[in-house]
């Protein structure tokens, strides 16, 4: 039996099947003791589409990932996940919930006392039942996705920083969850490192249907995730300049001072910096 | 005024956090998953890995006792009663208490510095986002771990202090060999011998909680980790030496 996506009720995986609401929130408010970080905030991530969060550092970008695990609790607003209402809900029951879940964490975040096999097939070892030898499967067969095969068995330590993010992916990825949320994945890696990291979010993306999450402010990548696809091309991956309707389905978001500022495309994004000043200043 | 207000909220909350945890540790001790890997690692790490420098402190602390306490018993002609004190002391008091400040040095830094940084580079939360409680895979642990380790370092202390303290007596204070371990023996009651057993358990307790409360509380990158260290170090000494009174107050009410 091989390694399976999270069981869901039937209806669910109607209503959440592609274009479905898979991650609402609904004007979420949070403040850190008197500091306002998310003020009313409301948008949907609909199944396979991908939402991409920019702002400057402290604008609430990291902690939108947060609540969405449930590491945080709003103080107002309304929180769904796979269907399911999140921001009331008690510890145990958020496990079942992280079960659908994906999280790809700044700098990796990789346990360093365990070996990237153990990193990597962390979930399907501690917290599943599927054998052994399976696991070690699935373990080879997602390291094989972000090409890192040969490194199964070093330390985290002995990776590059490029390295640790992408082994990072391959651990959200083990357990096949629906949504993917990444915290700056690239920030800190040269321009061509950032390159892979944006093709193993788009691969996810378009061949494995997940849903995805991008927190970051590197803009580059940013577009560059929006706007391209993977297409199976014979036995090779190519990755091309999405058709419109495709680049449609990637959603910019703009925090500022605790608000949206700016929600669109990557088209209006740019037509948007030609009017505001702000967000031209991101974006130059 | 303000001042005084602020650092008793923040004293308060401290203490709200760590009667939380604890009662999450209890909570996580009765109910399913367990991580027997890591109780066992743990287990191993605080136990055996503290056992060389509890050997080293128990014995040196057995001879020094010897040596001291037959200057002053000379003074009485009763230099053959050097194992009475020392077995009285070491079992009751300085087992404990010096086994106790050992392990806070060296496993309640430990545990604060391991905790503090998994804290600061987020392997916590990617714990909890993998779906793992880190009460349950590094708390309890570390807990259980501590509770059970120290009571057996006790014993080993007390018992390599008085293996120590024959060595002086017999090399240096010329009393023969049985008439020490007959003292040894006369010198302690029952009482004695659980004080000696109940308290470390206690101690054992403190140290490994302190250390993960203030391991999972840390914040502030790398000089974070290094303030929670140090912090650690220097609350489980203080609250060593503070339950090791309490405790054995309770236990005279209680047994003598």
């Amino acid at each position: 039996m091989a390694i399976q996506q999270a069981p869901r009720a039937a209806l669910l995986d109607e209503a959440l099947g592609p274009g479905g609401p898979i991650v609402v929130f609904d004007g979420v408010s949070l403040a850190f003791d008197d500091k306002e970080i998310l003020r009313s905030v409301s948008f949907t991530l609909k199944t396979g589409h991908t939402k991409v969060f920019l702002g400057a550092s402290g604008a609430g970008k990291s902690t939108i990932l947060r609540l969405i695990l449930g590491l945080l609790k709003p103080d107002a607003g309304r929180i769904f996940v796979n269907g399911e209402r999140i921001d009331d809900m008690k510890e145990d029951d958020l496990m079942k919930v992280r079960g659908d879940l994906g999280m790809v964490f700044q700098e990796g975040a990789l346990f360093d006392s365990l070996t990237v096999r153990e990193n990597v097939g962390y979930k399907l070892f501690e917290e599943s039942d599927a054998p052994l030898d399976e696991v070690n499967r699935r373990v080879e067969e997602v390291l094989g996705f972000v090409r890192l095969a040969e490194f199964i068995d070093r330390m985290p330590s002995e990776l590059s920083g490029g390295q640790r993010r992408r082994v990072a992916i391959a651990r959200a990825m083990t357990a096949k969850p629906r949504i993917l949320l990444y915290d700056e994945p690239t920030t800190g890696l040269d321009p061509i490192t950032s390159l892979t990291i944006d093709e193993e979010i788009i691969k996810l993306r378009d061949i494995e249907g997940v849903s995805s999450i991008v927190v970051t402010h590197q803009l580059r990548d940013a577009f560059f995730v929006a706007e391209h696809m993977a297409v199976q091309n014979g036995r090779e991956l190519v990755f091309e300049r999405s058709p419109p309707a495709k680049a449609d389905e990637a959603e910019f978001i703009m925090l500022k001072d605790g608000g949206i500022a700016f929600e669109g495309n990557a088209t209006e994004l740019r037509e948007a910096a030609a009017k505001d000043g702000y967000i031209e200043a991101f974006l130059s | 005024m303000p001042f005084l207000q602020s650092w008793l909220k923040s004293a308060l909350l401290e203490v709200q956090e760590y009667v939380l945890m604890v009662g999450k540790v209890a909570r996580a001790s009765v109910t399913r998953p367990f991580y027997f890997r890591d109780i066992v690692e743990q287990l191993e790490s605080i136990g055996v890995g503290s056992l060389t420098v509890v050997l080293l402190t128990g014995m040196f602390t057995g001879m020094v006792l010897a040596l001291q306490s037959g200057i002053t018993l000379d003074q009485f002609g009763a230099r053959s009663m050097v194992g009475r004190l020392v077995s009285a002391s070491m079992v009751k008091e300085l087992g404990p208490v010096l086994t106790g400040l050992m392990v806070a040095g060296r496993v309640g830094s430990g545990i604060a510095a391991e905790l503090g940084s998994m804290m600061v580079t987020e392997q916590i939360a990617a714990l909890r986002a993998l779906g793992t409680d880190p009460v349950r895979k590094l708390v309890l642990p570390r807990m259980l771990a501590g509770l059970f380790m120290v009571p057996l370092l006790t014993v080993v202390s007390g018992g390599v202090g008085m293996v120590g303290a024959w060595i002086v007596t017999v090399t240096q204070l010329k009393v023969a060999s049985s008439v020490y371990w007959n003292s040894v023996v006369a010198g302690l009651y029952i009482q004695d011998v659980w004080m000696g057993l109940i308290k470390p358990f206690f101690i054992g307790f403190t140290i490994a909680s302190i250390g993960c409360h203030v391991g999972m509380r840390t914040r502030g990158g790398t000089q974070g980790v290094g303030r929670a260290t140090t912090n650690a170090v220097v609350a489980a000494s203080v609250a060593v030496i503070a339950v090791d009174f309490l405790v054995t107050k309770l236990l005279i009410a209680i047994m003598y």
